[in-house]
């Protein structure tokens, strides 16, 4: 074997993503790139853009194929061993349902929002990291698919993600999510995933999460939980990269940045509000509170991160003292709408065990005995009297964030008053759940003004029919997925498969 | 310069093991904390993992960017050469 000298990393990087495009002669560049100008950012010189990681397209392919080799390994084994026989307890699905319904369709909307990047960015090392990111998102996609796959032979709720998340009303948070990004500029669209989201938020979404899942004794969805938690490691650092090289092409882009985060780290926040609930609540054991992964995933480290770049003016996004107020507050109120209204919902809710309601107590001191103890006890006793309460009318959904309106004035110390905001816009009034969403809705009305917002459309007729049932069939709901979990199909199978005795 | 906190979190397998230990050889003052399914080192400064170390442990020659198999979360700027990754503020 002769012994060939290797080019070292930054010349490989170098020649494998630079020179490789061209100039047109028989078009404009504007003509070409039409969407790199409408938005005011400016870029002088494409060149700067650089992968932090130096990642090269022969060593992407070779690595992405070592880690679905790995990945596919242990679902293997895991669906040969019945390992799903091994979780804390059938109730946990119930957190995956949620995950899959609402967060793989994400992946895949990102993975057509970063192809549509690689064509409309003209610089190449761009168009290469962005065509890397696209396939990423795919694979996400089709791992947390095969992965769930193995649980839909077993449990109900996630047979129909992508089905569902055009449809659903909880599921028109993530969607609208994703679709607030999909539909602007694609340098907005980049600072809201790559930054806003995959940088500031996603540790919070995939770490103590997927630590969850191995808690739980779900050795499957926590393998592809960190085997995409490894691109994220790659994204992150794209995500910082990107916010410089835009700070640094132009001191124009710096007021368009700040802009962009304020209103992406929002509605990234307000999307995980979600996941606060699936981190306390459906976790059957939580290694983690939500109010302690934002203490280390945000306080600490977006603290850290925004000390870096006050070099270029940027400050802390809007409204993240809000965020960290409301720690105290968010699992509880989000969960309490999803306990109320899973009888419309495609998973099982039920009171937390005195168990859990113990842990609870322990990780919110301040919070939730005083407000949130009481009305899970009162709950309680509906239920033993036989009442188990649902909501019986639609809530009333943000129009941003389009979460129902559950929040409070935590900020200003007024935790049981309603925190909602009214805004007109053309004669019509237009309802948000916080002076942040307000704010978004009032820079870009005639964006927000047509949403579609899911109460309004079930009772306008538009879903289905006007009775619950016809929006259930509607979602493809059917056979009594949602609801209760005591006594739920899932429940009764999960007894079944263990000789009468439930996990914990 | 650097005084923000560093984090870096590996999965926690055998095959991460080398580049865990690694960390933990090059950055003596890292706190190290197992949480199910990972292992999480955070560090005030600048945290560094040179390709000799992982070299050392695994007794074969390494490409650093192999970490990318391992990796679950960091923080930080991010420096990467053939010879060493390093993640720090500049504060």
């Amino acid at each position: 074997m002769s012994e060939k000298k290797r080019l070292n990393m930054r010349k490989r990087y170098e020649l494998l993503t630079r020179g490789l495009a061209w100039e047109p002669s028989y078009q404009p560049r504007e003509k070409v790139f039409p969407l790199e100008l409408f938005e005011g950012i400016k870029i002088v010189d494409w060149d700067k853009w650089e992968d932090p990681f130096r990642l090269t397209t022969d060593a992407y392919w070779k690595y992405q194929a070592e880690k679905d080799k790995k990945l596919y390994a242990v679902m293997d084994s895991f669906a040969q061993n019945d390992g799903f026989l091994n979780l804390t307890d059938a109730s946990y699905i119930n957190a995956l349902k949620i995950f899959v319904q609402g967060v793989t369709p994400i992946e895949y909307q990102a993975h057509r929002g970063f192809a549509h990047l690689a064509r409309n960015f003209a610089g190449e090392g761009a168009q290469i990291a962005c065509q890397m990111q696209s396939i990423d998102e795919l694979r996400h996609t089709q791992t947390q698919i095969h992965t769930v796959s193995n649980y839909n032979k077993y449990f109900t709720g996630l047979h129909e993600p992508f089905h569902m998340f055009d449809r659903v009303w909880y599921l028109s948070v993530p969607k609208s999510f994703i679709e607030d990004g999909r539909t602007a500029g694609p340098f907005e669209f980049i600072v809201s995933i790559s930054f806003a989201f995959e940088y500031l938020l996603t540790n919070l979404l995939f770490v103590p999460f997927m630590s969850g899942a191995a808690y739980n004794g779900d050795m499957s969805t926590v393998t592809f939980g960190f085997s995409a938690q490894s691109d994220e490691s790659r994204h992150m650092t794209l995500g910082l990269g990107i916010i410089k090289f835009l700070l640094e092409q132009h001191e124009d882009n710096v007021p368009i940045v700040q802009a962009w985060i304020d209103k992406h780290f929002w509605r990234s926040y307000r999307l995980l509000s979600l996941v606060s609930a699936m981190q306390d609540y459906m976790l059957v054991e939580s290694p983690m509170s939500w109010k302690e992964a934002w203490a280390i995933y945000f306080e600490e480290n977006a603290g850290a991160l925004f000390k870096d770049l006050a070099r270029y003016g940027i400050k802390m996004p809007k409204y993240h003292e809000v965020a960290t107020a409301e720690a105290d507050h968010l699992s509880h109120q989000v969960y309490g709408i999803l306990y109320a209204a899973s009888h419309a919902a495609g998973f099982q809710t039920q009171i937390p065990t005195k168990k859990k309601m113990d842990w609870l107590s322990e990780k919110y001191p301040d919070t939730f005995d005083k407000y949130y103890r009481p009305r899970w006890e009162l709950w309680r006793e509906m239920e033993e009297k036989g009442k188990r309460f649902f909501i019986g009318a639609l809530p009333l959904d943000c129009q941003v964030c389009q979460v129902p309106m559950v929040f409070t004035d935590v900020v200003n110390g007024n935790p049981m008053e309603p925190s909602y905001q009214v805004s007109e816009y053309k004669a019509d009034k237009y309802h948000t759940c916080s002076e942040a969403c307000r704010d978004i809705f009032e820079h870009e009305p005639e964006k927000y003004s047509q949403a579609m917002i899911p109460p309004q459309q079930i009772y306008q007729g538009n879903c289905g029919g006007e009775a619950i049932p016809d929006v259930l069939d509607w979602y493809h709901f059917t056979g009594g997925i949602g609801g209760e979990y005591k006594g739920s199909i899932d429940e009764t199978n999960w007894k079944k498969w263990h000789g009468g005795n439930t996990g914990s | 310069m650097a005084e923000g906190k560093i984090f870096i979190i590996f999965q926690d397998n055998m095959d991460a093991r080398p580049f865990i230990d690694a960390v933990e050889t090059d950055n003596p003052e890292a706190v190290m904390q197992h949480e199910p399914g990972m292992v999480r080192f955070e560090i005030v400064g600048t945290l560094t993992l040179s390709r000799e170390t992982v070299e050392e442990i695994l007794g074969r020659e390494v490409d650093l960017q192999e970490i990318h198999m391992h990796l679950i979360s960091l923080s930080g700027n991010l420096e990467e050469d053939d010879d060493f990754i390093r993640l720090s503020w500049n504060t």
